[in-house]
């Protein structure tokens, strides 16, 4: 059993308290002294030349203390692109400036044209619609595939077309794979649309810009995943301000989902007027704005194909995906469909040939970037379409066919042709789990018994494989990363025994002010109580690079358990001195220091006390006080994976799904907080399913965003899902980092949405409706009830 | 949100007397009115609430008619309406969320009519009569498009008068998103005959499926519609579906509509 509150357990969560009692402090809940509001006036077309912006009326109004347009920024840097990517012929991408506000230009609904600062967002508002703006349309570009012909508009004039990269990997593979396509005995081939997604986080973004003119110091206070990111893209390549001018503070967050990992215009903003104003300015994003200014998600549209030889063994994999980047390049844009996806596509099998070919493409939309998973929910899902699709097409259980192609258990390290190492898994058990919790043995029944009630019930499988705690920098570096991702943490032990954590991981929803206490409890043996978790605020937090791609326990974990061995090396060294016994005598177990074979010991407060008020202290060969830092920076990805299964029933009449049941067998590695981790699976669950049946981000050919509120983008709500049956017990610890761990967060939202389609589709062809072979998310009443009727 | 005037008049009268001041409007739950007036999409002068005036809310029966006042919420319709008109108790039990029952009044979702609102469908289906401060309106006249109706530059709606017919259900099909209805039929049975209204498909609003009509008041049953189909001529096409699939669903609500009622 674990120890309460240590490893293992599942400990409440203690940030909880204030979040569920309405007590967090959240980054609109601050308000400074003396503080101006912003208001962002921003494109209401997708494509337009600006002629002039005059703001004469506008700033006589009352309230208005100043309005600002690009022609503020000049000399200002623009919003900077944080990887690089090299296309199939060894050239750089193309790269736009992303200016702070419009610049000659606006790209797309929501651009931010100009910025009112008045004394209330009122009086700012009143004054945005004064401004006269002399904006003359332009053509917009939409879709794709149309962005790429020779006479499409082009987004930015400077760049020789809409193409930003396109990337071959592994290009020199391309002629094996297709020779291996050549001669295969069967192909399964299938073209498929991920959709474009909004993430809506229940807070909206907002940033609070303040300077102090007197120490020439700014501060931000905005709602970000790593504010230390932050600190680093917008002080060094924006605003060129140096870091220890900069003090960037990410408090309470509700919820990012990736959405709020990149830099944005406003942050900058919100600096710079407070520098030019000498006063504090806030702007709180509207949910309307936020549909039009927050970066979306996915935007994929693929043909993938796969190979295979008469005994039905995957031989090669082949792939082309054109990724919408949108009107310009977010943080991390262009690694998602790269890095992010073509690395992940050998999935759980043994396919010895892949060739991913990506064409990302500027078009006037809002930019695309990380959304829960990232590319590997993009991966993933065609994957496990076109391997369920191949079934079919073979007549071959598709529980059968999987097993037949995974990884085998003794098969690891497995390097895959992709690039990537896989230390550990166990493929098969977590199939065998999930098949066991779902009773797939009695799905024949249940199928029947739905029958009789005039609906079409189906099961789908997906397998998944996810690359997570990102990443060795070393690697990212060859591959593009304009930044570290490694992890810190301090670890300050106080005089009398409790301590404080500084951790650049940052938590917006994870619950890291539990899990890290658990694990600093669990190594010294006291209570978690003993142990506070400080993140998110760059002027006390060691340099870190913040959380998301399910990293912060695998790698600020790591950093955490590094720094507290540290700690616990001086602590022992120091229990010596106390206990007069060599230091490879003393042994630490449950907060106490003892002499190994002996009853002679010490307690942990004895000992931090000494370290703090040294009367009785080697002075002459060690410091006094406690307290270490430590980076740890990962040699390999972990490498999360799972099985789920999905049983829907389908409504023939109407066409809509109901999900009976679903069933999620993952495989962590070790876990710390057994319910912390069910909850992740559970979010990542919905949030997968609302993309396969309800979420879908629409532009009409015109630009104008047709799915700009929640009367028409559907979010998943609580009757949208069923009970889950979630289980971690598969384990196969990650064998290169100190815990164990592998990562939990964005399973759910990777492996869910294929299993989901595959059990319609399932449904529909046990049905009697043998043409459909596919259905694009989300899988609507409507889309299911056309494709069970087209002819 | 613009600036404006607000008043709440305890009578009727207050009320008509201060909406015929300039760019006067009615203010009842405000669940539609405000969200517009946030977004800067609408921005009367002068607010006029109904929610203080007695008159206008509460559920009474009047002998073959149920009455109910204009500014009564969602949520008390749903209670106080279950004896008497199950099948509108049930269509106001499902509107919205929590707060929109509490807030939102029939007063208001008439006056709207949004043309994938519920009631409408309820008042066309039951030949309700729309009482306004000036008139009565038969629901034929007083349903004039999407959005459209028949009311006057401050004329307002006080009460409407349902007639109870033998039996009713109202069978929705929910918008994914908004959970407004993508296609409700509101199907009652009267002594003189059967009545069908469907609203959220056509882009003409609410409107009476005569076909269905004639069908069912020879044979009240769901069988009896066997082979009827909707035409997809003018039916909405948007994200969330076809003219096809609209008037496919004006199908199969009307039939689950039928097997319900009660
Ligand atoms: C989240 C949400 C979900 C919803 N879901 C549904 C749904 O599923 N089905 C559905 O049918 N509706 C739905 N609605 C709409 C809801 O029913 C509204 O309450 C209703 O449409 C408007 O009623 P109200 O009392 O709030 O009117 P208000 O917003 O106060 O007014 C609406 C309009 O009517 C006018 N008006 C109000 N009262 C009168 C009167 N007595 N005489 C003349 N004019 C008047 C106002 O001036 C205004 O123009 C939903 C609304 C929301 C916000």
């Amino acid at each position: 059993m674990p120890k309460d509150g240590g490893i293992g357990a599942s400990t409440k969560r203690r940030e909880d308290v204030r979040f569920l009692t309405g007590n967090g402090r959240y980054t609109d809940d601050i308000n400074l002294r003396g503080q101006a509001h912003a208001f962002f006036l921003r494109s209401q077309v997708a494509h337009g030349k600006i002629n002039t912006i005059d703001t004469s009326a506008a700033e006589a109004m009352d309230g208005v203390i100043r309005i600002f347009t690009a022609k503020d920024f000049e000399g200002v840097g623009g919003v900077p692109c944080g990887w690089l990517i090299t296309d199939k012929h060894g050239q750089p991408m193309q790269e736009p400036k992303h200016p702070v506000l419009a610049e000659g230009k606006v790209r797309h609904v929501g651009d931010p044209i100009a910025v009112v600062i008045a004394e209330t967002l009122d009086q700012a508002r009143d004054a945005a619609e004064a401004i006269d703006l002399d904006i003359e349309d332009l053509p917009a570009v939409v879709d794709m595939k149309a962005a790429l012909s020779a006479d499409a508009p082009k987004v930015h004039d400077e760049l020789s077309s809409n193409l930003c990269y396109d990337w071959g990997f592994v290009e020199e593979n391309k002629a094996a794979v297709d020779e291996a396509f050549a001669s295969a005995a069967h192909v399964t081939s299938l073209e498929l649309v991920n959709q474009r997604l909004i993430a809506n986080p229940m807070e909206p973004r907002v940033a609070v810009g303040d300077y102090d003119p007197w120490n020439d110091n700014s501060t931000l206070y905005t709602t970000s995943q790593n504010p230390h990111v932050i600190r680093l893209l917008m002080g060094a390549f924006v605003l060129g301000i140096p870091e220890h001018k900069l003090r960037v503070v990410a408090p309470d967050v509700g919820g990012g989902f990736g959405a709020k990992i990149f830099h944005y215009a406003e942050e900058a903003f919100c600096t710079f007027a407070a520098r030019q104003l000498k006063r504090p300015v806030k702007w709180t994003s509207s949910r309307s704005e936020a549909f039009m200014s927050d970066a979306h998600g996915r935007d994929h549209v693929t043909k993938i194909e796969l190979a295979l030889d008469a005994e039905n063994n995957f031989t090669a994999i082949r792939t082309e995906t054109y990724a919408n980047m949108g009107a310009y390049l977010s943080t991390f844009a262009p690694s998602v469909p790269t890095w992010l996806h073509g690395t992940l596509m050998a999935g759980n099998y043994r396919t010895p040939l892949i060739y991913v070919n990506v064409k990302a493409v500027f078009t006037n939309t809002v930019p695309v970037d990380a959304y829960r998973g990232a590319g590997r929910p993009e991966a993933t899902f065609q994957l496990e379409r076109v391997v369920d699709k191949a079934a079919r097409e073979l007549g071959v259980d598709p529980v059968e066919l999987r097993r037949q192609n995974f990884i085998k258990a003794d098969q690891f390290p497995y390097a895959t042709p992709v690039a990537v190492e896989y230390d550990t898994g166990n493929y098969d058990a977590t199939m065998d789990k999930m098949l066991e919790l779902s009773d797939y043995a009695g799905f024949a029944a249940r199928a029947e018994e739905s029958k009789k009630r005039g609906k079409l019930r189906g099961f789908g499988i997906a397998h998944y494989i996810e690359a997570c705690g990102i990443a060795p920098s070393n690697l990212v570096g060859q591959l593009g990363a304009r930044a570290g991702l490694y992890e810190s943490a301090t670890v300050r032990v106080n005089a009398t025994g409790s301590i404080s954590i500084y951790t650049g991981s940052h938590s917006h929803g994870q619950g890291h002010e539990t899990t890290f206490a658990q694990v600093v409890a669990d190594m010294i043996g006291i209570d978690a109580g003993q142990v506070e978790i400080n993140h998110g605020d760059t002027a006390n937090t060691p340099m870190g690079m913040g959380t998301y791609g399910s990293r912060s326990l695998a790698v600020g974990g790591s950093a955490l358990v590094k720094a507290t061995n540290k700690v616990i090396n001086k602590a022992k060294k120091i229990a010596a001195h106390l206990l007069e016994a060599s230091e490879a005598d003393i042994e630490l177990a449950d907060g106490k220091f003892t002499v190994a074979g002996t009853d002679k010991s010490v307690d942990w407060a004895g000992v931090t006390l000494a370290a703090y008020v040294p009367h009785n202290y080697p002075l002459e060969s060690m410091e006094p006080g406690l307290e270490e830092t430590a980076f740890y920076d990962p040699s390999n990805f972990t490498y999360p994976s799972g099985a789920y299964g999905c049983e829907v029933e389908v409504d023939p009449d109407t066409g809509e799904v109901e999900i009976i049941g679903f069933t999620a067998a993952d495989d962590f590695g070790n876990v710390v907080n057994p319910m912390i981790v069910e909850g992740q699976v559970h979010g990542g669950l919905a949030q997968g399913i609302g993309q396969a049946l309800l979420e879908r981000c629409v532009y009409d050919a015109d630009g104008q965003l047709v799915s700009g509120s929640y009367m028409d983008y559907a979010m998943p709500r609580a009757d949208n899902v069923p009970n889950y049956t979630v289980d971690h017990s598969c384990v196969t610890p990650c064998t290169h980092n100190p815990l164990g761990v592998k990562g939990c967060g964005e399973a759910g939202a990777i492996g869910s949405p294929p299993a989901v389609i595959n059990a319609v589709i399932d449904a529909l062809q046990r049905g009697g409706h043998s043409h459909v072979t596919h259905i694009d998310m989300p899988a609507s009443p409507s889309r299911v009830w056309a494709a069970m009727n087209a002819k | 949100m613009y600036n404006f005037d607000f008043v709440k008049p305890a009578s009727v009268e207050d009320a008509v007397a201060a909406l015929s001041g300039d760019e006067a409007q009615p203010l009842s739950g405000g669940m539609t009115l405000l969200p517009s007036m946030k977004q800067r999409l609408n921005a009367p002068a002068t607010l006029v609430s109904l929610t203080g005036i007695d008159a206008l809310k509460g559920v009474c029966r009047d002998g073959d008619m149920l009455v109910i006042g204009a500014a009564t919420p969602h949520a008390v319709v749903a209670r106080d309406a279950a004896a008497d008109y199950p099948a509108l108790a049930e269509l106001a039990g499902q509107i919205g969320d929590p707060m929109v029952r509490n807030r939102g009044t029939i007063g208001g979702s008439l006056a709207n009519n949004d043309p994938s609102a519920c009631y409408p469908a309820a008042a066309l289906a039951s030949g309700a009569t729309i009482v306004t401060d000036k008139r009565e309106i038969a629901a034929e006249e007083f349903f004039q498009g999407m959005f459209a109706t028949a009311l006057d530059e401050g004329e307002i709606i006080t009460s409407v008068k349902f007639p109870i017919p033998q039996k009713a259900a109202y069978a929705k099909f929910a918008q994914p998103a908004s959970r407004f209805a993508l296609t409700g039929a509101f199907v009652a049975q009267y002594a003189d005959g059967a009545r069908v209204a469907i609203t959220g498909a056509s882009e003409n609003g609410v409107f009476r499926w005569s076909e269905a009509e004639t069908a069912l008041s020879s044979n009240f049953s769901a069988d009896a519609l066997n082979g009827l189909a909707a035409s997809a001529d003018q039916m909405i096409g948007d994200l969330h579906g076809t003219p096809e699939y609209r008037a496919h669903l004006v199908g199969v609500m009307t039939r689950r509509a039928v097997g319900a009622a009660h």
